[in-house]
């Protein structure tokens, strides 16, 4: 029998705000000490009470409109309880009821679509880590605001499930609400899956897969888990509902605990926050400082006939996506050229690193422009391309640059006749010449490699071409 | 109240008032004293004597409730729980007293985290009421309202969910003041019910109630739920239209009936107008509120897991036997039955008969008030059904004690101000008092028509 995946995803993200959801205090723990980032109110010290961070409503709603979500103009903060260290108050501060960012949907890079069922926001828990008698809460995240993303069940592959992670992953960082940091837990998945039989209208059971933090494990557990339903399925076995967890190491999913034994967390409103009431013309400002998203960039781009994955290597990356349709502003050949660069050379890994910010796009378009008119060689382009990333360049053009590194191209006739001439005169090339003049124009090759080592690799190999002709013509 | 300047000193006053807390002990008044009481004062006789500014409250003695923080002392909200908590943020409440010299005295008795109505409830044991020692000062604010009914301190602070400040203010003679909700920044107070409490003081004058209100009340951005300050605006000069509530005065013993009648012909003397009102919802007051308070206390009550505060159970094994054993031990029976009704009424299945009904059925009781307004600019009502009643009689049975928010619950479940006015007192010398409430930040309206009675 043929089965059917279908997958529903959960993408916590959290907003890089500089503050807290509910609290004045720093939102960005990295490289801090345990509980370094933690206000009264964080460790729900009693008297305390939440404010809402104004910025993280403002962030919620670029991320819904980033979703072509429906904003709600008002939602409303419930309680979730229940009891464990990494939650303070007993209980977390989300939407359940009326949340702020409502239906909306998703263009895949492969045209498909996935509908956005809400966004809400809600407060991130703390971090616990476990010893062998004790445990130690560090409540740095706790608090850090968090949009929760719900998709309509409309996935039915592990690549499918990939690509739409990935999406919203370019996403927030265009509208630049989350800094997207994978490593840092910045976004995590939980992906529900079910299989049934292809055609079939009744969903089969469904699991639901939680924390994976990279696309890898996304697509892998996804897959995994398709292969388990069906091998259950195909045995006769009955499904239960059920959260499990992912193992990169093993490559399998365990199970965590099944529905019968989920908790009731009693929701109830907040009553110490008063419901967001947003204007329409709040959401109207913020909508007309949005920014191109990557669906943008694409259709932007397409002028340019990169492969596509050429094309998601540079829409991965905000900055050089912006730098590049900048190029492409100026010239199509141009961009093309940078476009390569960007994918062949800078995202290569021992260039990944460099800082991006460092070449500006004048200095992009003037280098690819140099290449253009025979100034550089390609291979001198991507010489000085990589230089530009250097630090210790920030001040030199990259016609500055070229000169430094002695690549600019010997385009100035009367010198390379004079090196053409020499070389014709040694020994060593009397034969080829005379090959040349017998309209044996093979030989041309060896004498032109001849010049161009002479001039040091400056002379334009295409000129040089055309002289020697003449020469001996 | 008498306040410090270049006759009268501060020390004096402060020293006046730890001599009458001394002599009042066996009431069980205060849970703490306040070591730098006199050291405060001292500074204050300094200030003015170098002829610098001092503040509107200047060298004033309070008793402060033991569920506001400050980083002095420790703030126990009566409860095990809390015996040793120190906490290290002060209330809005108490720095705006503190930045008008007002100097705090000691930290007053309560029903553990304000879970009561009798001052019983307390981990450090009953308040004796201030009239007679065989009975409850009533509560949850016991310890303020006896403590200014002795003469201890001029104000007291207390907080008000249900009836917290009122009732004991009524079982001791003294004005309890339930502000609007959100006048006073909730901020450094411990929560009740987050939706429902209120900070608000006992006096003995109405002007001084009016004083201290208006020093802690406006607008604070740690609060959400706080209002811009409206106690600036003086309350307008006129003959007022009093409603009083038919259905409440069918309630009340014949006592406390006879004093509110003499209340209302005083009113009458004055020139007010008033008649009678039937307001046939506010005999569900009392039951929505005991849903939405007990749903909001149990929330609230979660953090109280002892792992980053609080008493922790000792010898426990794992995470679960922690929970259940500490607030097991640091709990008292009302809370834990409250919590119980609490988690109770918004479990999954119940929370749609039980919370939102009694969040529907508030809605409507917010416009019967509204109506009732139209009409009126006060509504009168006894405090209490009867006067204070002995210690240990309600104890065995909950509802007995419930019973005693029944006139107290509707207004605070429509977050409109009301306070309770000394109205007399019965043949045996028990207090009686009179409950005014009136449209939403009309407080000092319903101040300055206590203050024409009294």
């Amino acid at each position: 029998m043929k089965y059917e995946m279908t997958i529903g995803i959960e993408c916590h993200v959290q907003l890089n705000t500089k503050t807290k959801l509910f609290s004045g205090v720093n939102n960005d723990a990295v490289d801090k000490e345990p509980n370094e980032c933690c206000s009264p109110g964080n460790y729900a010290l009693p008297g305390t009470l939440p404010v809402l961070n104004k910025a993280a409503v403002e962030k919620a709603v670029r991320a819904g409109l980033a979703m072509n979500c429906e904003i709600g103009l008002i939602s409303a903060f419930e309680r979730k309880h229940y009891f464990y260290p990494d939650l303070p108050s007993g209980y977390q501060i989300t939407q359940m009821f009326h949340p702020i960012i409502g239906a909306g949907s998703v263009e895949l890079p492969d045209g498909s679509v996935v509908r956005i069922e809400h966004a809400h926001l809600e407060e991130d828990a703390g971090k616990l880590t476990h010893f062998d008698n004790y445990s130690l809460v560090d409540l740095n995240r706790a608090g850090t605001p968090l949009i929760e993303i719900v998709s309509m069940p409309d996935i039915h592959s592990e690549v499918q499930a990939r690509l739409y992670c990935e999406e919203l992953h370019r996403l927030m960082r265009y509208v630049d609400v989350s800094n997207g940091n994978l490593y840092h837990g910045n976004m995590r998945f939980d992906v529900n899956i079910s299989v049934a039989p292809a055609g079939s209208e009744k969903l089969g059971t469904r699991v639901e897969i939680k924390n994976l933090n990279s696309f890898k494990s996304i697509e892998r557990a996804a897959q995994y888990e398709y292969g388990r339903q069906i091998a259950a399925l195909e045995n006769g076995e009955k499904l239960i509902q059920e959260t499990r967890g992912w193992s990169d190491d093993t490559g399998k999913t365990t199970g965590q605990r099944s529905k019968e034994n989920a908790q009731d967390y009693r929701y109830m409103p907040e009553p110490d926050v008063p419901p967001i009431v947003l204007t329409d013309q709040f959401v109207q400002d913020i909508k007309a400082e949005m920014p191109l998203l990557p669906g943008d960039y694409r259709k932007l781009f397409a002028v340019m006939n990169l492969d596509e994955s050429e094309m998601t290597a540079i829409l991965n990356y905000p900055l050089l996506t912006e730098r590049l349709a900048a190029v492409l502003k100026a010239s199509t050949a141009l961009a093309v050229r940078v476009a390569h660069w960007f994918s062949g050379l800078l995202l290569a890994e021992e260039n990944v690193d460099k800082d991006f910010e460092l070449a500006t796009v004048a200095e992009l378009t003037e280098l690819s422009e140099m290449v253009e008119k025979n100034e550089l060689s390609s291979t001198a382009g991507k010489e000085v391309f990589v230089a530009l990333y250097d630090a210790k360049n920030t001040e030199k053009t990259p016609r500055a640059l070229a000169k430094e590194m002695n690549l600019l191209q010997e385009n100035d006739e009367e010198a390379l006749v004079q090196i053409i001439d020499e070389v014709l005169a040694t020994a060593e090339c009397a034969k080829a010449a005379e090959d040349v003049k017998k309209g044996e124009m093979k030989a041309i090759g060896f004498l032109v490699g001849q010049v161009m080592k002479k001039s040091g690799g400056k002379a334009n190999p295409g000129t040089v071409n055309q002289l020697i002709k003449q020469r001996l013509a | 109240m008498k306040i410090a300047d270049k006759d009268t000193r501060a020390v004096d006053l402060v020293r006046k008032a730890l001599d009458k807390a001394k002599e009042f002990e066996e009431y069980n008044v205060f849970i703490s004293l306040n070591d730098e009481a006199l050291k405060k004062a001292e500074e204050i006789d300094r200030r003015i004597a170098a002829g610098e500014k001092v503040g509107r409250l200047a060298g004033v003695p309070y008793a402060l409730k033991d569920d506001f923080l400050s980083p002095e002392g420790k703030t126990t909200a009566g409860s095990k729980m809390l015996e040793n908590f120190r906490s290290p943020i002060t209330a809005t409440a108490v720095a705006k007293l503190e930045t008008e010299d007002a100097i705090c005295l000691g930290r007053t008795n309560m029903d553990a985290f304000s879970h009561g109505a009798s001052t019983e409830n307390s981990y450090f044991g009953p308040t004796l009421n201030s009239r007679d020692k065989t009975r409850a000062a009533g509560g949850s604010s016991g310890g303020s309202a006896v403590a200014v009914a002795l003469g201890i301190v001029p104000f007291a602070l207390g907080t008000d969910t249900g009836g917290s400040i009122r009732q004991p203010a009524a079982y001791n003679g003294v004005i309890g003041v339930r502000p609007t909700y959100g006048a006073v920044s909730r901020y450094g107070v411990i929560a009740m019910s987050s939706s429902i409490d209120t900070v608000g003081c006992f006096a003995t004058t109405a002007d001084d109630a009016d004083l201290v209100m208006g020093v802690m009340a406006g607008r604070d951005e740690a609060d959400a739920t706080s209002l811009d300050d409206f106690w600036s605006a003086e309350p307008e000069n006129k003959k007022l239209r009093v409603g009083v509530i038919k259905d409440f005065m069918n309630s009340a013993d014949g006592e406390v009936l006879k004093c509110t009648n003499d209340y209302i012909d005083k009113l009458k003397g004055l020139g007010h107008e008033v008649s009678e009102i039937e307001m046939p919802t506010l005999k569900y007051g009392l039951a929505i509120y005991y849903v939405v308070q007990s749903a909001e206390l149990a929330s609230t009550m979660m953090r109280f897991d002892s792992i980053r505060f609080g008493r922790q159970a000792e010898n426990v094994k794992g995470l679960d036997d922690l929970y259940t054993r500490s607030r097991d031990e640091g709990l008292m029976m009302e809370n834990k039955r409250r919590i119980m009704l609490g988690n109770y009424v918004v479990s999954t299945g119940l929370y749609e008969k039980y919370y939102l009904k009694a969040q529907k059925a508030r809605t409507l009781l917010m416009a019967e008030y509204d109506r009732a307004f139209e009409k009126f600019d006060v509504l009168l009502c006894p405090t209490t059904p009867s006067t204070a009643f002995k210690l240990g009689s309600k104890t065995g049975d909950p509802m007995e004690m419930y019973l005693e928010d029944l006139m107290l619950a509707s207004p605070s479940m429509a977050g409109l101000p009301a306070i309770s006015v000394p109205a007399g007192e019965t043949t045996e010398g028990l207090t009686v008092g009179v409950q005014l409430v009136g449209p939403q930040c009309s407080d000092r309206s319903l101040l300055k028509l206590a203050k024409e009675t009294m």
